[in-house]
This record gives C-alpha cells, structure tokens and sequence, in this order.
C-alpha cells in the first residue's frame, strides 16, 4: 500500500497536483480500514501553532492527534468542549485519532446538546483542494462574519472537499466539578419525556442521554453550583440519583454496542422522534441508546437490516457506522440538496480524488 | 465606492418585468412606483442610496419561488431584504435589481418545547421569536442591538451576533434548518429539526451568506430555557490596557459571563449624557453578566470581582435589584443612539484577539489623532468583536470620505493582529473592497465557487462582498 506522507503544506499540495486517481485521506486511520487507493497521510502535519488561553483559542496542524491536544490543553486546565467520540471501540481500528479527523467528521459527542458540535467550536481552517490549491478561510477570532465560512464547511465533509491541514478552535475551561445522575428507566418515550424536561429546564444540562435501563444526566460547573443544580433537577424529576461512575465516555463511543456482532447505526434525529424510533427498533429485536435528549439514536441492528425503512416519516438521517447492508452506509440527501453538495464536491474536487469511500 | 452601473438593457425591460412579476403574484404584492420604491432605497448604511427596479412582498415560499423564477428567466438581478437594518448595506439595492422582501413572511409555524425548537417564517423579527416563546420560560439566544426591528431572514443572512453570543454563540450556532429557494425557483429543504448534517454542512456557507445564496423563507431554530436570573456588574478603570488585561484574566480563569461589553471615556459621557444612566466618569467601562439562581450568581460575580481587583479598578458596582441592573444597561443599550445625538458616526465591526485589545486601543488613538476624527469605544470585550465608532460631519464635504479611509485603516489593523474585517455586520458593499486584505486571491476564488454552485448566473445580490473586479467575469 502506498502512504503519502507530505511533511509539510506545499509538499501536500504537490502530491495532490501530482495525483492521478482517488486518495484515502488518513489522520489517525481509526474511522476506516485501509482500502484499495493510496492513503494521503496527514502525520506529518503536526503541532500545535498557536495556544492563547487568555483568549480560549488553539490553533493546532490538522494531523496533530487528539491526546496530544487535549495534554496541552489540559495543562492550562481547559478542553475541547464537543467531546470528540473515539470510533476504535465500534470499528475495531487501532491508531490514533487526530484532530483533523475529527474535525472532518464532526464528531461530536453528549456534550453537542448543550455546547454544540465540533463545527461551532470551530473558527477557522486551511485545506488544500482538489487542485492542490491552498485555502485559508475563518481565522482565529471568535465572531467572524468576513465572506463565506467555507471553514465550517469542512465539518463532516470528510475530506471530500480538501484535505484539512490547520484548524483553529475556540476551547472551553475545565469545569471545576462534574455530577452525573440516573433515573431507572426501560421505555425510550418515558426516557425522552424526562430528558426533555431536564433540558428545558434551567439547570444546564451537558449530558442527556438513556442507556436502555436509565436515563443518564450530566452537570459541570463550579461546586456549589453543580450540588445547588443536581437537587433542583432531582426534585422536578423524582427518582433522579447520583451515579458514581462516569459513563459518558462509553455513551460517547457506542461502546457497550461495540462487542455486538451486529450493525451499528448512528441516527441523527428530533428528540422526540428518538423515542418513537427507538420503540420500533426494540421491537424489532436492535439494541438501542440515545443521546442528545433523544437526538442521537444509536442502533445495534441484526446485520443487513435497512433501518431507515423505519424512519422514513421521522426526518433526520442516519449513517451505518458498521456493516455491509445494501443500502449505502451515509443516508442519502434530497434530490435538490444533493445536487448542491455534488457541485460544491466537483468545484473543489473537479478530479474526485478525494471522492469519500463510502 | 462604487455601485456597477445598471444594465440599460434591464431597465428597457421595465414593463415587461414588473407586468409579468404582478401577474404571477397577488394583488398589493408588487410595488414600482417612485414613492414606494423610495423606502427600499437603503438600509441602515444611509450613506448610499439607490431605489430599486421594483420591489416584491410574497406572501409564501411559493411567491418567492414564482418570483425567483421571473427574474432568473429575465436575467434580472435579485436583492432579498429582510428588515433592511443592515449596516453594511447588504440589502442596498441597485437601479436595475428587483428586491424581494420577507416582510410579510411572519408566521410561527411550530413550537415545540419538548424538543426546544420553533420554526418560523423568516420575515418574523428576531425579538418576537423570544416574544412568542418567552412566556413558556424560553428565549432565541441571538440578541443583535436592532432586535426589536430586523428580521430572522437578515440575522440569517448576516450570521448575526449579539451581547449575549458570549455564551450562547451567534446565529449558525442556533439554527438547524432552512427552506430556501434558489434563484432558479427551486425550493431546498436544508436541516431540520434534528442537530446536524447528514452529508454536507451546507447551512455553514448559508448562514452568513450576505442573500448571495437563495432567498430563505423559513427557519427552525433552537430556543432555550431561560435562566432563572441574571445580574450585571459594572467595573471603572484608568486605562483601556488594564481594563482588557483583565477581561483576559477572568476568561482564563474560568469564570464564563454571558456577556462582557467594554466602553471607553467618549462613548461613557455620550450615553451618559443621553441616557442618564449614572455611568462612571472613567478612562475604560466594563460590563459583565453572569446568569444563574441567586446564589449561582453570587458565587460567579464574587470570583470576577476578585480578578478584578487585581487590577485595581477606580469603581466596582454590583446591580441587587432589577433595577440596577436595567440601569447599568440602559446606558450600553442606548450607546448607539447616544453618540448619534452627539454626532454623525460610522460604526465599525472588526474582530480581535482578546489578548490585542490594548495594542488595538492604543493604534485606534493614534489614527483618531492622525485623521483628526474622534473615536468613540464600545463593543463585545468577551470575543474580540470591536465597534469603534468614528465620529464625523456628515455636512462637511470630504468628512465621510475622510471617515471612510480612516475606518479602513482600523480594519487593516484588525485584520493585521490576527482579527477580521467583520464580526458580525457583515461584508456588504461596505468592506467589498477590503476583502483583499484579509483574503488571497485563492481564497476568494473559493468562495466565489461555492455562490457558482447556488447561483450559476450570479443574479442573487452579487454586486456584494467580493471586490468588483474579482467578480467581473461572474456578474452578468
Ligand atoms: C441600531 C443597530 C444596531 C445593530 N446591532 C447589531 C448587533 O448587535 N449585532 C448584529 O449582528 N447586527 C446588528 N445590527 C445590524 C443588523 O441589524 C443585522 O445585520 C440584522 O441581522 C439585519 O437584519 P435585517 O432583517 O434588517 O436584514 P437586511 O438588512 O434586510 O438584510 C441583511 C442581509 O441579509 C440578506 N437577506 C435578507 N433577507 C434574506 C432572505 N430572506 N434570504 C436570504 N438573504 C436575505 C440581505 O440581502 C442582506 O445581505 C444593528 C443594526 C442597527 C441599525
């Protein structure tokens, strides 16, 4: 297998300019396995450019990997607030996750419900195109509405429309305590019901999800104030205790699913259509978590099973994570929104070198 | 600066436009005499006025839609309005453009509590989002000064910010989904209800992109609970530097108030002198909200006073009654208005590093003394987003150009210690011609690829944003 491996912007630019066919563009590597293209690999893109804390700012080399990131920033006690999920568990993969990567699929994870995803942490990036053409778009400051924010675009896109070489990230203090409560609880509707009204309440909830027998509620915050918030939520929602352990990792990562021999889907829905899907799988047989309030659905399917023939009057998309399927693993868009993405895709990607694998 | 000249070949074609626009729209929907057009000549970038060709209000997505698909088969530039409080003159139109309004697109479609949405037609103003939610204990985060006048449609467009974005982000950080025509008359249902994009992040070049992408007609966005309470505290310093040190200090630290707004001696005796509101007479003003239950409040506003006293501040005031606290308000809300009693003014938008803000301060002094036109501070300390106000005569002939180069100047300096031409206004007709300075040619090149896809004969507002020569093969 080949493996580029540019150790700098320019010699990238120029591997893409030489390129006659598909990259697999590689961070980590712990998304996907190898495929049958030559892999473009961002490892030699590393570093950290610029850390203010005074001004909650990080400017890192897009292959820089995650741990590595989050030590620097944990030494001045701050942290990426969307909580990047770790796709090891679920794919199997090995390798280590790096920034870009998870900036390019957006990973976001319990935290998006209330902080936001990867893309609102996101300030600004520079990717080299399919032309080998570098772009800078964003910049390092917090407001920024200076032409088109091309940079979030990046968000999810995978790489399709360039390869992410620097990123700039507004990061979030460390909160002095974290508290997580859990209420037993078997149904998905009831789960969401009293997510929902943790949610819309004003105790600033940055975890709400249900793990198939509780649902699980997250505060951080300074310490007086996450103890004054875990007793009002307690008392508008009866039966809430505290847990002392820490599952939103596992929550974040699809981990108790991961050992299932099955198909791992990944659903991105309304809250309240979470409940109604998440009922259907179960009776037909899947396991099945939520997060985000309901939002997020994970699925664990017996395998080849279309799961958006259940959803097609809920809204929202879902992606298989793993597994083969004849469906195509990312849900297809509208016919018109779709057309839109593949015209951006051919602008900046006019060969389809970066054309995603799947 | 310069508008493109219109198309005569257009303007021949008047008639037929505004002929075949009223058959296709109900009646009262179309306007194209002179007096009516006159109140679409501009937004609130006054300085430069040009009425349009015609005007449209449709009354539905499908309105646009028929519209749209008027004016691509004509050939015939679009400028989409929302409430035209632009003050980058992003809704300014040009002599042979027909502006297509959401005025009248006001209806809430949905709420939905349970799922912390609403979903509204874009012509509805941003305040009455909060005001049909508000009594169920919830708000629209996205607070702009102009909130009780312009529309979500141009918050969209914009990508709007407000006091409060501090904690609760700007608008594409609220919004989850669009309907929006394109300019061929295709409606696009882009987002929804659910957090985020199956494949491409298209609502990310939507969101801000200055009407230049599709009309948008309709909106879901997030609301939140509000918070149980929130009290300001107002904080006096002898200098600019210090006051900025110190903002620096209580973001490290951990402490993250919603809102910390900063005003310099200038704007503090205007908005005093206009507002009353019993404002310090100091060098450098800090205003900072935290939110919470009282004692979350408390606890918040003990650990800022503490940073702050580190520096030593010349006043602390902490507001202990609703009253107060729309007292120390009152004067930073009416700050535009007030120095608009005073003076003409052009009103700046550049973003910084929080950590530049003394040396910005500082160089805006020494070009206020240069120019010879006084400046006026006040802006959103917390993220960087500067609105220096550049005081001018309107009468004077010369001043506004004067004024202009001299804003131009500030915003080189931003762009120059790592900020941005804009934080929140937008780019306009207003800095078109900077954007070269903060972007290479490569880089605007990309952006003008992303408007070729959703507008492939560049009709939609496309004398907006990028230099007129950058875009001169593009525009028809
Ligand atoms: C006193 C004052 C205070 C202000 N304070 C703030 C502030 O604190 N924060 C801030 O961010 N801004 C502020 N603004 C600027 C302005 O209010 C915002 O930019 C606002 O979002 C514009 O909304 P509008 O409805 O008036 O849009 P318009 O002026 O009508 O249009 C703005 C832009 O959006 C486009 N647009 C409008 N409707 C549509 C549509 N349906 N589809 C696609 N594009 C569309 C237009 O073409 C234009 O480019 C202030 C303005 C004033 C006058």
């Amino acid at each position: 297998m080949t493996v580029i491996a540019p150790a700098c912007e320019a010699e990238l630019a120029e591997a893409i300019r030489a390129a006659n066919g598909p990259f697999a563009i590689r961070g980590g590597g712990t998304r996907s396995p190898a495929a049958d293209r030559p892999v473009l690999s961002t490892a030699g893109l590393v570093g950290v450019v610029l850390y203010e804390p005074g001004a909650l700012t990080l400017v890192v080399k897009a292959g820089t990997p995650l741990a590595e990131v989050e030590d620097v920033l944990a030494a001045k006690n701050q942290r990426l607030a969307f909580e990047p999920m770790d796709h090891r568990p679920v794919l199997g993969t090995s390798g280590d996750p790096t920034i870009g990567g998870a900036l390019a699929v957006n990973a976001s994870g319990p935290r998006r419900v209330q902080a936001g995803a990867a893309r609102d942490f996101l300030l600004g990036a520079v990717f080299v195109d399919g032309e080998g053409t570098r772009v800078r778009n964003g910049g390092r400051v917090m407001k920024n509405v200076t032409g088109y924010d091309l940079a979030r675009l990046q968000a999810g896109a995978r790489g399709s429309l360039g390869v992410l070489t620097e990123l700039s990230f507004k990061v979030l203090p460390v909160p002095e305590r974290v508290a997580t409560l859990a209420l037993a609880c078997d149904t998905p509707g009831r789960a969401v019901a009293e997510m929902s009204r943790a949610l819309g309440s004003p105790y600033e909830v940055t975890g709400a999800a249900w793990d198939g027998a509780r649902v699980l509620l997250r505060i951080e915050g300074f310490a007086d104030s996450v103890a004054y918030r875990a007793g009002e939520l307690a008392r508008i929602i009866p039966g809430l205790a505290p847990a002392d352990e820490d599952p939103w990792p596992a929550l974040r990562d699809g981990a108790a699913l991961a050992p299932m021999e099955r198909d791992i889907w990944r659903v991105s829905l309304r809250a309240s259509h979470g409940a109604v899907l998440a009922e259907r799988l179960r009776e037909a047989g899947a396991a099945v978590q939520l997060d985000w309030g309901g939002a997020l659905l994970w699925a664990a399917t017996a395998p080849g099973t279309d799961l958006r023939a259940e959803m097609a009057d809920l809204g929202g998309h879902a992606t298989r994570l793993r597994g083969q399927g004849s469906t195509p693993a990312r849900h297809p868009d509208p016919a018109p929104v779709a057309a839109l993405a593949a015209g951006l895709r051919q602008k900046f990607d006019p060969r389809g070198l970066f054309a995603p694998e799947g | 600066m310069e508008l493109p000249s219109p198309n005569p070949a257009i303007l021949d074609r008047r008639a037929e436009i505004v002929a075949r626009l009223k058959a296709a729209l109900p009646a009262g929907t179309v306007i194209d005499d002179p007096r009516g057009l006159v109140a679409y000549e501009c937004d609130a970038l006054t300085a430069y006025r040009c009425p349009p060709l015609a005007v449209a209000l449709p009354r539905s997505t499908q309105e646009v839609a028929e519209a749209l698909k008027i004016c691509h088969e004509m050939g015939v530039p679009v400028v989409p309005r929302g409430a035209g409080t632009s003050l980058a003159g992003g809704s300014l139109p040009t002599g042979d453009a027909v502006v297509i309004g959401v005025a009248r697109l006001t209806r809430v479609l949905e709420t939905d509590y349970a799922d912390r949405i609403i979903r509204v037609e874009t012509g509805r103003t941003n305040l009455s989002v909060t005001g049909a939610v508000e009594a169920d204990g919830f708000f629209y985060a996205p607070d702009p000064s102009s909130q009780l006048a312009c529309a979500i449609s141009g918050n969209i467009g914009m990508n709007s910010g407000g006091a409060h974005c501090l904690k609760y982000g700007v608008t594409t950080n609220n919004l989850l989904g669009v309907t929006m025509v394109l300019m061929d008359g295709t409606v696009v249902e882009i987002g929804g209800a659910h957090m985020d994009a199956g494949d491409l992040d298209l609502l990310s070049v939507i969101c801000g992109s200055e009407g230049q992408l599709g009309i948008v007609t309709e909106a879901t966005l997030r609301i939140l609970p509000k918070p149980e309470g929130a009290r300001p505290v107002l904080m006096g310093f002898g200098s600019s530097r210090v006051a900025g040190a110190c903002v620096s200090d209580i973001i490290e630290a951990g402490v993250l108030p919603v809102a910390i707004e900063f005003m310099d001696r200038p704007c503090i005796r205007a908005c005093e002198a206009f507002a009353h509101a019993g404002y310090p007479d100091v060098e450098a003003l800090l205003i900072i909200e935290v939110e919470g239950s009282p004692a979350e409040i408390d606890h918040q506003l003990r650990l800022i006073r503490g940073i702050a006293e580190r520096h030593g501040p010349e006043v602390i005031r902490e507001s202990t009654t609703a009253e107060e606290s729309a007292a120390i308000w009152l004067g930073r809300k009416s700050a535009f208005g007030a120095m608009g009693q005073i003076n003409d003014y052009m009103c700046l938008d550049g973003t910084i590093p929080v950590t530049e803000l003394p040396l910005v301060l500082e160089r805006i002094g020494e070009l206020s003394a240069q120019y010879g036109l006084g400046v006026a501070n006040v802006f959103h300390a917390g993220d960087g987003n500067m609105h220096p106000l550049i005081l001018f005569d309107a009468n004077k002939p010369g001043d506004l150009e004067l004024c202009e180069q001299m804003g131009a100047d500030i915003l080189k300096l931003c762009v120059e210690v790592g900020g941005c031409l804009t934080g929140e206004h937008g780019v306009g007709v207003e800095k078109r011609d900077l954007m070269t300075v903060q972007f290479s040619e490569d880089d605007l090149e990309a952006q003008l690829k992303v408007k070729d896809v959703f507008d492939p004969k560049w009709l939609l507002n496309a004398a907006k944003v990028f230099p007129l020569a950058v875009t001169e093969g593009r525009r028809p």
